[in-house]
């Protein structure tokens, strides 16, 4: 199989070029091609001489994918489906909203941290993606001009693949690659802190984490990682780190019938949000095949959403979408491998 | 490289090594901190470099800290700890981690050197109400039979997928369960192993009755 050019940062393609003898300035021609224009092959990148396009063409392949699938819901939210390696998928959703559209990527194939609540854990773990692949994602879709924000909350945990997921937020955000706004990208993770420490040092984009419970061990139940990297220590470096005062950090929390919704839980989460800058982001449990878990009714929610708002922590409830599609992350693609094998 | 507090890492020398079957490896160095069974350490070659998490296999108040891992021929480090020789020098963080368990009754499940954990609970005395379920796919995979079975006796099953033996259970650990009559729901289940041995397990446990909150899991990651 050929390498891919598209998932290359600008040095890639400098060193790239430099190894094929060819003129210095081209590797920025390359990255306009790719992230710039729009071309569906090497052969039309039509400022490269005919002899450096050859040249290319003999090892590199262009490393774009079109989705092989698409379901729309009745509200306009699209789940896409692109091939991965080993025949399983990915999943991308792409979310239209009155003044925003989101597109929400996947980092890896299946998952390895095992929450819970989650379909994709149910998949395994079959690989990471290439930066490459990820921004396939955002390029590939018939949207992606109208696209105003990218999420990494899809398949996988991005912070478990940090180097391409931190070289795909490069390519995202350079001026040679998409030069998009770092402001309009955001990266959710379970809560690793070594890696999170990492990102935060080396992208702009913004964090989400993923609590859940303020509550140690209710957080063991749910999310394994609880155990080597507990909430506490996540929220101690968050509390620490400066920043600034465009870049945002959110929690997200998945709200479980007579678990998690408790005034106890409204009171616990406030004293351990103390201090941080933040935003707490409800979201609706769509129950998965075999789970124990439950979601409350509308009213709980909304009542739980006003209790943290009377504490002085802004929250939101996120909108439910694509229920008719299995829009959760993984469902579709479980469906898809299950329906395979 | 960015690291908290907590995961600074400090030099110790190797003081053995040695490879227990094909590509299980235990190595360990001398201890000079406390920990609590079941938790891990942070472990790289050199003082920047990346690091991965390891259970320590072995007991709170052993002279060595132990560490057990299969080699995956795809990964960074483990195919490097394999070359490590006795005087080579490593960098680990201080131990961490809340898999830990207590002297009550309780349920161990792993695979592989998912045994590490249990075998350092094991170690440090709180093996003797114990039942654990251990699975591999070759007979001698099972490195810490004896002293298991000489503490917990017939409450230590070994299920093994590729070969055969009257002993043992043929087949998987998830295999085992499910063809387990019955489950007690009071008891603390313990997890340990890849990704999809845990959420297969887990799914098994619920669905034989166990509450979730019941399970206490760990993940390589």
């Amino acid at each position: 199989m050929q390498e891919k050019l598209f998932g290359k940062t600008l040095e890639e393609l400098t060193t790239l070029t430099e190894n094929l003898g060819l003129p210095s300035y081209s590797a920025r021609q390359i990255s306009e091609w790719l992230y710039k224009k729009e071309v569906s092959s090497i052969d039309e990148m039509t400022n490269l001489s005919k002899k450096a396009r050859a040249q290319l063409s003999a090892s590199f392949d262009l490393g774009t994918s079109l989705p092989v699938d698409v379901t729309e819901s009745v509200d306009g939210t699209k789940k896409y489906l692109f091939r991965a390696q080993n025949e399983k998928y990915i999943e991308t959703a792409y979310i239209p909203e009155e003044k925003r559209n989101t597109v929400c990527v996947s980092s890896q194939v299946g998952c390895k941290m095992g929450c819970l609540f989650c379909m994709t854990g149910k998949q395994g773990f079959q690989g990471n993606l290439t930066a490459g692949e990820i921004i396939n994602q955002y390029r590939s879709i018939s949207e992606w001009k109208a696209l105003t924000n990218i999420v990494y909350m899809g398949m996988g945990e991005p912070l478990d693949n940090l180097t391409e997921v931190l070289k795909s937020l490069q390519i995202l955000t350079a001026q040679w690659g998409f030069a998009l706004s770092p402001r309009r990208i955001t990266v959710s993770t379970i809560g690793i802190t070594p890696a999170m420490l990492q990102f935060l040092d080396q992208s702009e984009a913004h964090l989400a984490v993923s609590l859940h419970t303020p509550f140690d061990e209710e957080r063991r139940k749910l999310m394994p990682v609880q155990q080597v990297y507990p909430l506490k220590e996540v929220l101690k470096e968050i509390r620490s780190w400066d920043f600034g005062r465009q870049r945002r950090v959110s929690f997200e929390y998945i709200l479980f019938k007579g678990f998690n919704d408790s005034p106890a839980h409204v009171n616990e989460l406030a004293r351990i949000l103390q201090g941080i800058r933040c935003r707490i982001n409800l979201i609706r449990f769509h129950p998965i095949p075999d789970t124990p878990l439950e979601s409350p009714n509308e009213a709980a929610i909304k009542r739980f959403r006003d209790k943290l708002i009377a504490k002085g922590i802004t929250t939101t409830i996120r909108a439910s979408r694509g229920q008719d599609i299995w829009a959760a992350c993984g469902l579709l693609s479980t469906k898809k491998m299950t329906q395979k094998e | 490289m960015v690291a908290g507090h907590n995961h600074k890492l400090s030099p110790v020398i190797v003081d053995f090594t040695e490879e227990l079957s094909d590509g299980i490896y235990l190595f360990g160095f001398r201890r000079n901190f406390d920990f609590i069974a079941g938790q891990v350490l942070g472990i790289a070659l050199e003082e920047n470099g990346p690091r991965r998490l390891y259970s320590i296999c072995s007991g709170e108040d052993e002279a060595h800290t132990k560490i057990l891992y299969n080699v995956i021929d795809e990964g960074y480090l483990t195919p490097r700890l394999s070359d490590l020789e006795a005087g080579d020098t490593l960098w680990i963080t201080e131990p961490r981690g809340e898999f830990t368990d207590n002297l009550n009754p309780a349920v161990w499940i792993a695979t592989g050197t998912g045994i590490a954990p249990f075998y350092a609970m094991l170690k440090s005395g709180l093996g003797s109400n114990k039942t654990l379920i251990h699975g591999n796919r070759f007979l001698e995979q099972f490195h810490f039979y004896d002293e298991f079975e000489a503490v917990l006796g017939e409450n230590y099953i070994r299920c093994c997928s590729g070969e055969h033996d009257e002993r043992v259970y043929h087949g998987r650990v998830t295999g085992f369960l499910e063809e387990e009559p019955e489950l007690d729901p009071s008891l603390k289940y313990y997890l340990c192993g890849n990704a999809e041995m845990v959420v297969e397990t887990r799914d098994i446990l619920i669905q034989k009755g166990v509450p979730f909150h019941q399970i206490i899991s760990e993940i390589y990651f």
